[in-house]
C-alpha cells in the first residue's frame, strides 16, 4: 500500500468516530475575504468586523439583527434636555478575556485614542462630535458633545467603537481581547480564524463552544465546502449565480436577504458633458435596472432609486422616477447638446457585481449614442484613481456602509455633487434629535439626490447566506457586517 | 565544482539584485496606495496621513529602497503592511504548505510519467503506446483548476472521502495534513505527469536511435538490458531539465491550485498581497521565488554532472 493510501486511510479512521456524532455544538462558517488583522482600529475592512463584532469585542451598544440599537456594555444613558451631555451606566461584573475588569476607565480610554491625531480608525467620524469624556465614578461615564448629533448613538454601536483594555490594545492585531461571548484561540493566516467560548462571559453563556472562520475566496470552493459539509454555514456567497446550485440541496438552507451596500454608477459630476443635469437624466433613462440586476446579480438585489438602504425607515422608494425609456434619454441629450450621443470610460473595480453590471449598462449606453469603453481595474487602482483623483467619468461600486447618504455633502468627495442646499439639509439633519422628524428630513435628502441624478442608484447588494438546515440564528440581512455566533444553536 | 560554485554564486547575487530593483520600481509604479486600500472610503486625509506615517511611506523611495536592502542584508525582511506581523514568519508558515505540495506533485508526477514514458517508448507504435499518448494528450490539454474541481465533486461532495480545501497544519497529524494536500497534489501532478511522460518517451526513442545502442545489441544484449544499462541514463538529461522547470513552476505558480482548495500556500499569499498593495511582501516573495528558481537550476546543473561524466570535465 502506498505511503498516500495509507494516509488517507488513516485520516477516515482518525475522522470517522467523530462524523458519527450528530449532536454537535461547533460551528464552522465559510467567508469570502481573510481579515488582515483583527483589531478593527487597523483599517476598514468588512471582514474584520464579520469575524470579531459581538463574538470578540462588544460596545456600549449594539446593533440587532433588525437594525435596531439596543444597550450592550452601557446598561442605560441619558441625555440631557440641551442634547449635549449623555451619561451611560455601565454594566457591572464584566470582565475582559485577560480577566481584568471592565470599566469607566476603558471606555475612556479607548474613545479618546480613537479622537487622537495620530488614530488610525476607519470612521473617525463617530468620534468627531465628542468635546470631552468624563468618569464620576467606576461605573458612569459622561460625554460632552460639541453640538447635538443625531447618529451619536448609533456612530458607538458599530464595530469600530468597541472598547478595548489599554494593557492588551497594542496586541489586537494578532491576539485580540475584548469582552465578548468567545475568546480568540488560534489564527492560521490564510485559512482559519478559531474561537472558543468565553465560560467566564458576563450575559448567557451561549450554546456554540467552538467556532472556526474559514476563508475561501474562489466561488465555485465555497459551493463545494458547503456541500461536502467542510463548513456549515457560508455568511454571504460570493458569487450570486451559486444559490440556485445550492437550492436543490435538502440539506442546505439559501436565504436571500440585503446588505446595506448600495450599487451605484457613479457620476463624475464636475466633468462635462456631466455636469448638465439633463445629460445625467438621459443616463437615468437609458439604463434599464431589473436588466442590470438579472444580469449581474442573478436578480437577487433589491431595485433602489436612491442613495439609502430599503431596510431603513426612512427609505422613500423613487425607482420610478426615471423609468427605463430610451426615447426619452435620446430626447434630453438632444436638448443638452448631444443628438449624436458622446465617448465615455467606465472604471470597473474587480467584484463580479460591478464588472458585470458594466458590461450591461455599457450596452444599454450604446443603445442612446453614449460609446462606452469599460477600464477593468484594481481596487487599489480604483481607490487612487477614481475615489482620490476624481480622475473617471462614470464607475460602478456597491458603498456599504450604513447611513451614508451624508457623503453626498462632501464637496471634496469623487462624485463631486456640489448642491449647498443638500449640505445644509445634511447638517440639519445632524443636529434633529426627533427621530420621526428626522426621518422626514432624510426623505427630503433622498428625493433631492434622486431630483439631481447625481448617480444612477442601481440595487441593494444582497446577502445571500447558505447554511445547514438543523443550523439556526444566523442573520439573514446585514445592517452591519456580524455573525455573532451567542445567537447559533444546533437543532435537537 | 568550486569555480563552479562561486560563479553561480556571483550570479545568483547579481540576479537577485536585479530582480530586487524591478519589483521595488514596478510596484512603485504601480498606482494604488497600501493605506488608503487599507482604511477604504471612509477615512478622513489625517488618518491616511498617520497611517501612512506609521507605515514609513511617506519616506522618498530610493530611502526605503535601501532601507528594505540594508534590512534584508541583515535578515530582517519586514513587516507587512496589512497583516503587520514580520513577513518572514508569514512567508515560513506558507512555505510549510507549498514546498511539501511541490514536492508531492513532482514525486506523484514523476512516478507516474517516468514508467509510462518509457513503457510507451518501448511499446513504439504499438497499442500501449498509442493508449499512453491518449492519456497524455488530455492530460496536456484539460487546465488543472477543472480537474481539482471534478476530483472535489467526487471524493469531498459526492463521496465525502477528502475535505474539499483548507489545511488543517501540520500539527493535526500526518494524516490529516495529507489527506488535505492528497487532491491539490493530483491536481497538480497529472498535467505535469503527461508533459513529462512525453518527454520522457521521445527522449527514450532518441537515445535507442543511437549507434552505442545498436552496438549494445550486436554485441548480443537483450533489449531490455540494453534499455536499462544504455538508453535511460542518456534519456534522462531532458527528463531532468523539464523536472526542474516543473518544480520551479510548481513552487511559484500554484496560485490557482490554491484558490480553488483554499490552501494558504505562497502563491495564495503573494496574490492577496498584490491585490492589497502589501508592497513589503510582494517583494520579498518575488526575490525568494527569484532565489529558488536559481537554486534549482543550480541543482540540476549539479545533476547533470552526476548523471552524466562526460560533463564534469566541461564545467570545472
Amino acid at each position: 500500500m502506498s505511503r498516500l493510501a495509507r494516509a488517507v486511510l488513516l485520516t477516515l479512521l482518525v475522522i470517522w468516530p467523530f462524523a458519527a456524532h450528530a449532536q454537535k455544538d461547533s460551528v464552522t462558517i465559510g467567508q469570502t475575504l481573510e481579515p488582515p488583522t483583527l483589531d478593527p482600529t487597523t483599517g476598514a475592512a468588512q471582514a474584520i468586523r464579520e469575524v470579531t463584532y459581538l463574538n470578540i469585542y462588544e460596545g456600549l451598544l449594539r446593533i440587532d439583527r433588525d437594525g435596531k440599537l439596543q444597550p450592550l456594555l452601557a446598561e442605560s444613558w441619558t441625555v440631557s434636555p440641551d442634547n449635549l451631555t449623555y451619561t451611560f451606566r455601565l454594566r457591572r461584573g464584566v470582565k475582559f478575556h485577560d480577566g481584568s475588569d471592565f470599566d469607566a476607565a476603558d471606555v475612556k480610554f479607548t474613545f479618546e485614542r480613537a479622537m487622537a491625531p495620530d488614530s488610525t480608525n476607519a470612521q473617525k467620524w463617530i468620534f468627531a462630535p465628542i468635546a470631552r469624556i468624563e468618569t464620576p465614578d467606576r461605573y458612569t461615564v459622561v460625554i460632552t458633545l460639541k453640538e447635538p448629533t443625531g447618529n451619536f448613538l448609533y456612530g458607538l454601536a458599530w464595530g469600530d467603537a468597541v472598547i478595548f483594555a489599554p494593557e492588551t490594545v497594542a496586541e489586537n492585531r494578532t491576539k485580540p481581547i475584548g469582552t465578548g461571548p468567545y475568546r480568540f484561540e488560534r489564527w492560521v493566516r490564510g485559512d482559519r480564524v478559531e474561537l472558543v467560548r468565553n465560560d467566564a462571559y458576563w450575559a448567557r453563556i451561549p450554546a456554540i463552544s467552538r467556532a472556526t472562520f474559514r476563508f475561501i475566496s474562489d466561488p465555485q470552493a465555497q459551493v463545494a465546502a458547503i456541500r461536502a459539509g467542510d463548513v456549515d454555514a457560508l455568511s454571504n456567497l460570493a458569487a450570486q449565480e451559486a444559490a440556485d446550485q445550492l437550492k436543490n440541496d435538502a440539506n442546505l438552507k439559501v436565504v436571500v436577504g440585503n446588505t446595506e451596500g448600495e450599487t451605484i454608477l457613479a457620476i463624475n459630476n464636475a466633468k462635462p458633458p456631466f455636469n448638465d443635469v439633463r445629460v445625467r437624466r438621459a443616463i437615468a433613462h437609458a439604463i434599464d435596472r431589473m436588466a442590470v440586476i438579472d444580469g449581474a446579480v442573478s436578480g437577487y438585489g433589491t431595485p433602489i432609486g436612491t442613495h439609502f438602504s430599503p431596510n431603513h425607515p426612512a427609505y422613500v422608494d423613487l425607482t420610478g422616477t426615471y423609468p427605463y425609456d430610451p426615447a426619452r434619454a435620446r430626447a434630453l441629450l438632444a436638448e443638452a447638446g448631444h443628438p449624436n450621443g458622446f465617448n465615455a470610460t467606465l472604471r470597473l473595480p474587480p467584484p463580479p457585481y460591478a464588472r458585470r453590471s458594466g458590461e450591461i449598462i455599457a450596452a444599454q449606453l450604446a443603445q442612446v449614442g453614449i460609446k462606452v469603453s469599460i477600464e477593468p481595474i484594481e481596487f487599489a487602482q480604483w481607490l487612487d484613481q477614481v475615489f482620490r483623483n476624481k480622475n473617471y467619468d462614470l464607475t460602478i461600486i456597491a458603498h456599504t456602509e450604513p447611513l451614508d447618504i451624508g457623503i453626498y455633502a462632501r464637496d471634496d468627495y469623487y462624485f463631486q455633487y456640489r448642491n449647498p442646499a443638500f449640505n445644509a439639509l445634511m447638517a440639519k439633519i445632524g443636529t434633529t434629535m426627533d427621530e420621526a422628524e428626522r426621518n422626514r428630513l432624510y426623505g427630503e435628502a433622498q428625493r433631492m439626490l434622486t431630483t439631481d441624478a447625481v448617480n444612477v442608484f442601481l440595487f441593494q447588494l444582497p446577502k445571500i447566506g447558505v447554511w445547514n438546515v438543523n443550523l439556526t440564528g444566523m442573520w439573514e440581512n446585514w445592517p452591519l457586517p456580524a455573525n455573532p455566533i451567542a445567537e447559533l444553536s444546533w437543532k435537537r | 565544482m568550486l569555480a563552479l560554485l562561486v560563479r553561480r554564486v556571483i550570479g545568483l547575487v547579481l540576479t537577485l539584485l536585479a530582480a530586487a530593483v524591478v519589483v521595488f520600481v514596478v510596484m512603485e509604479v504601480l498606482p494604488g496606495d497600501p493605506a488608503a486600500v487599507m482604511l477604504g472610503v471612509q477615512a478622513t486625509p489625517e488618518t491616511l496621513a498617520a497611517l501612512r506615517t506609521e507605515l514609513g511611506l511617506d519616506r522618498p523611495a530610493p530611502v526605503r529602497f535601501a532601507t528594505w536592502i540594508i534590512d534584508l542584508l541583515q535578515g530582517d525582511l519586514g513587516i507587512s503592511y496589512t497583516y503587520r506581523v514580520p513577513v518572514a514568519g508569514l512567508i515560513a508558515e506558507r512555505l510549510t504548505i507549498t514546498v511539501p505540495l511541490a514536492l508531492l506533485s513532482i514525486a506523484l508526477s514523476t512516478a507516474i510519467a517516468l514508467p509510462l514514458g518509457i513503457l510507451a517508448a518501448a511499446r513504439h507504435d504499438r497499442p500501449a503506446d498509442a493508449g499512453i499518448m491518449v492519456f497524455s494528450q488530455i492530460g496536456v490539454a484539460v487546465p488543472n483548476f477543472w480537474f481539482a474541481l471534478l476530483l472535489v465533486l467526487l471524493f469531498s461532495v459526492t463521496l465525502g472521502w477528502l475535505p474539499s480545501g483548507g489545511f488543517p497544519g501540520w500539527q493535526a497529524g500526518i494524516g490529516a495534513a495529507f489527506a488535505a494536500l492528497a487532491l491539490p497534489a493530483i491536481s497538480l501532478a497529472l498535467p505535469q505527469a503527461a508533459i513529462l511522460a512525453r518527454v520522457t518517451r521521445s527522449a527514450v526513442l532518441d537515445a535507442l536511435g543511437e549507434d552505442y545502442v545498436r552496438t549494445a545489441r550486436a554485441k548480443g544484449l537483450t533489449r531490455a538490458a540494453t534499455l536499462r544499462r544504455h538508453v535511460l541514463r542518456n534519456a534522462l538529461i531532458p527528463v531532468v531539465t523539464i523536472m526542474g522547470l516543473q518544480f520551479s513552476f510548481l513552487l511559484a505558480g500554484a496560485i490557482i491550485i490554491e484558490n480553488v482548495f483554499y490552501l494558504p500556500g505562497l502563491g495564495r499569499l503573494v496574490f492577496q498581497a498584490i491585490a492589497q498593495r502589501d508592497l513589503i511582501v510582494v517583494r520579498d516573495i518575488v526575490l525568494l521565488l527569484a532565489a529558488m528558481v536559481i537554486f534549482i537550476n543550480f541543482a540540476v546543473d549539479v545533476l547533470y554532472t552526476l548523471i552524466d561524466p562526460r560533463l564534469r570535465g566541461q564545467r570545472t
